[in-house]
């Protein structure tokens, strides 16, 4: 792929970013500006921050990718990621923004009157930022790899260094324009290039066997494996070879691989023929973010697919970077009518990745096989139309790409660093939040260098399901039931988030290969969600004494309008 | 003024006066301003509302998206239709679902401050 417009076109965004956010630092002048922009935010600029801060490298590339690899199954993700969205706006939305607290961990203190639960609730958003920060760093390190050939690291820390600086100089309120900003990027960038592209395939005949199971190629291919991987076969196949296959040497040699697994040595050539199955890479070992634990979901299909429908429904509120923005907007009405905003910015969004991951499908099956599934979003200008055109179209995208790394992370250094602030660092107060944004940034930025090949999809997915199974219970009981008390919902929260990171993470590991017991690690929000809330429903019924004195104070303004609210207060 | 001995404080008894509707506060904000049973009373039955709004919908939402995993696993030959709906065609009404529930809870706040304030 030509860089010559590609790095222009992500400096230009790195540029803008640190341009808008010096914009917001000339008017970001109390605390309160700094942490929830004076909640003077409206709706539709803090609708467009949120959905600019919400879509992702895994939306931005991810989608695609894991579409373009495992078929039509993986549209779940970006249905599950706007749902979840309904679903907050169904039970946390106003109350939430009424309870007048900053951070979850603000919330929990806020419910439950208890130091401890405060706490647990703080070390859970770490966890759950810090888990979600990794896939940006690592998604910006392959864009700027595929664009350029720069080392896999670099692009995470340019990341880092500028989420630092705009965080750390404007807090939110400079945030907020430069998310807001980066929506609009994102939607350009792959809403311009999608036109081109269709306009393309309709000149091209407009093929239709993308929407075919498995996946066929169109005209003959030849694919070079860089990477030694596996080949898994469900019916044999006819292919020309060129190296090694199996540990034997062909040189362009015909021959038919029957059903089974191969092994493919690296710098192996392919060469299928026209109309050929696109075969299957076996699991992850490119450490992209579409290797998502691809083996139980072939083994238990619609058990996989439940998981993660519920992991993303419920999981979405519980995201540290979604629950802050809630506290920007001046009351609860306008809390409510923001997420219905977002809900319809999002959506229009997530109509684009399928388009490309279908002509993903139809144009780079190869990808499938070289473990750069990620870059089909970079990739399809170029190969589609190709020329000067395709070039700068990919360069939109890559610019686009880089907009949703930036945004999603600062959004979340933002929440990590208010927390850091708040109830690790010893005093409040603006200084020790900029250190807290650094402290939040070096960790998965170190962990994104050290540990290198974790599979982008699992750290999401992982983030997803542990918000899931802690939070949502928390979130949802401490809104609408009034006997929550402190020991249930902190035992709720460490059984079913500790379990749901344990499970996830026993399966990252490796621990259990196959069988039913990997399928339920894998994908734990189906049975670690109903484990939180029934652990905080029946410790909270076994300690009743323990009800806070002021719940019933607390639950009025969590859900008075607030022209009643003032007197409450008084 | 002259002290008349036989001049003393009397008791006047009569209905009593409303001096609080009067004033434009009514009874049931009074509970709630006030934390009293009634007042949470009034507060619990607008949680109920609410969450039942939000059930209602959450309930439709279930039924519009449960299904279909099974749907598509029954029919395997359905791809097309696969991406169909999981790519385009469910994002429209989960916005519609929003926008009703959104309705729905502003116009039981509404109601319920037209009840505490008794207007």
């Amino acid at each position: 792929m030509n860089s010559s417009y590609a790095v222009p076109a992500v400096a230009l965004v790195v540029v803008a970013t640190v341009l808008v956010g010096a914009f917001g630092l000339r008017i970001s002048r109390t605390t309160s500006d700094f942490y929830v922009a004076s909640r003077t935010v409206g709706p539709r600029l803090n609708a467009a921050a949120i959905s600019g801060e919400y879509l992702s490298a895994a939306s931005f590339l991810g989608i695609a990718g894991l579409v373009l690899v495992q078929g039509p199954d993986m549209l779940w993700y970006p249905v599950g990621y706007t749902a979840g969205y309904l679903v907050l706006l169904l039970f946390v939305a106003a109350p939430l923004r009424r309870s007048g607290a900053y951070t979850l961990p603000d919330f929990a203190e806020a419910r439950l009157a208890s130091h401890a639960v405060r706490r647990l609730a703080g070390a859970f958003v770490v966890g759950v930022g810090w888990l979600y920060l990794l896939p940006q760093l690592q998604g910006a390190g392959l864009t700027l790899t595929v664009l350029t050939g720069a080392p896999d690291s670099l692009g995470g820390l340019i990341v880092a260094v500028v989420v630092v600086a705009t965080v750390a100089a404007g807090g939110m309120r400079s945030i907020t324009f430069v998310q807001a900003f980066q929506y609009w990027l994102k939607l350009t960038a792959l809403l311009v290039p999608a036109l081109f592209l269709v306009l393309a395939w309709q000149s091209d005949g407009a093929p239709r066997q993308a929407f075919e199971e498995p996946a066929t190629f169109r005209e003959q291919r030849a694919v070079r494996v860089d990477d030694t991987l596996d080949l898994k076969l469900d019916h044999p196949l006819t292919l020309t070879v060129n190296g090694t296959v199996d540990g034997r040497r062909y040189d362009a040699v015909k021959l038919q691989l029957p059903t089974g697994t191969h092994h493919i040595e690296r710098g192996t050539r392919l060469t299928f023929a026209k109309g050929a199955t696109v075969p299957v890479a076996d699991r992850g070992t490119n450490g992209g973010m579409s290797t998502s634990l691809a083996a139980s979901r072939e083994e238990r299909p619609l058990y996989a697919t439940y998981g993660l429908i519920l992991a993303t429904f419920l999981g979405t509120m519980g995201l540290p970077h979604v629950v802050v923005r809630f506290y920007t907007s001046p009351h609860g009405v306008a809390a409510r009518r923001t997420t219905v905003a977002v809900l319809g910015l999002i959506g229009a969004f997530y109509l684009l990745p399928p388009v490309y991951g279908a002509l993903g499908r139809l144009y780079t099956p190869e990808l499938t096989l070289t473990g750069d599934a990620d870059a089909a979003v970079l990739l399809l200008p170029d190969r589609m139309i190709g020329g000067v055109g395709g070039d700068l179209l990919g360069a939109l995208v890559a610019g686009g790409a880089f907009a949703a790394f930036l945004s999603t992370a600062s959004g979340l250094t933002m929440a990590v660093a208010g927390v850091l602030t708040q109830d690790v660092l010893p005093s409040r107060g603006v200084r020790h939040f900029r250190l807290g944004t650094v402290l939040a940034m070096v960790v998965p930025l170190a962990a994104s260098v050290l540990v290198g090949g974790l599979p982008v999809a699992d750290a999401v997915g992982l983030a997803f399901a542990v918000s899931a199974s802690s939070f949502c219970p928390l979130l949802v009981l401490g809104i609408w039931w009034t006997r929550l008390t402190p020991p249930g919902a902190a035992a709720g929260m460490l059984v079913g988030g500790g379990s749901a990171f344990v499970a996830v993470a026993a399966t990252m590991a490796g621990f259990p290969g196959t069988g039913s017991l990997h399928a339920l690690l894998a994908w734990p929000a189906l049975w670690s969600v109903p484990l939180g809330f029934l652990t905080m429903v029946l410790v909270s019924l076994a300690t009743p004494g323990r009800v806070p004195t002021g719940t019933a104070a607390i639950l009025a303004r969590f859900h008075l309008p607030e022209e009643l609210r003032a007197e409450v207060k008084a | 003024m002259p002290q008349d001995p036989t001049e003393r404080r009397v008791v006047v008894t009569g209905p009593p006066r409303r001096t609080r509707r009067a004033s434009g506060y009514s009874r049931p904000r009074t509970e709630i301003d006030e934390q009293t049973t009634l007042g949470h009373t009034y507060v619990r039955s607008l949680m109920r509302t609410q969450l039942r709004a939000a059930l209602t919908v959450f309930a439709v939402l279930v039924l519009l998206v449960g299904p279909l995993p099974l749907v598509f696993a029954a029919t395997p030959d359905s791809h097309r239709l696969e991406w169909l709906v999981l790519g385009f065609c469910l994002y429209a009404p989960l916005v519609l679902l929003a926008l009703w529930y959104v309705r729905r809870a502003e116009r039981n706040e509404r109601d319920f401050v037209r009840l505490v304030e008794d207007r």
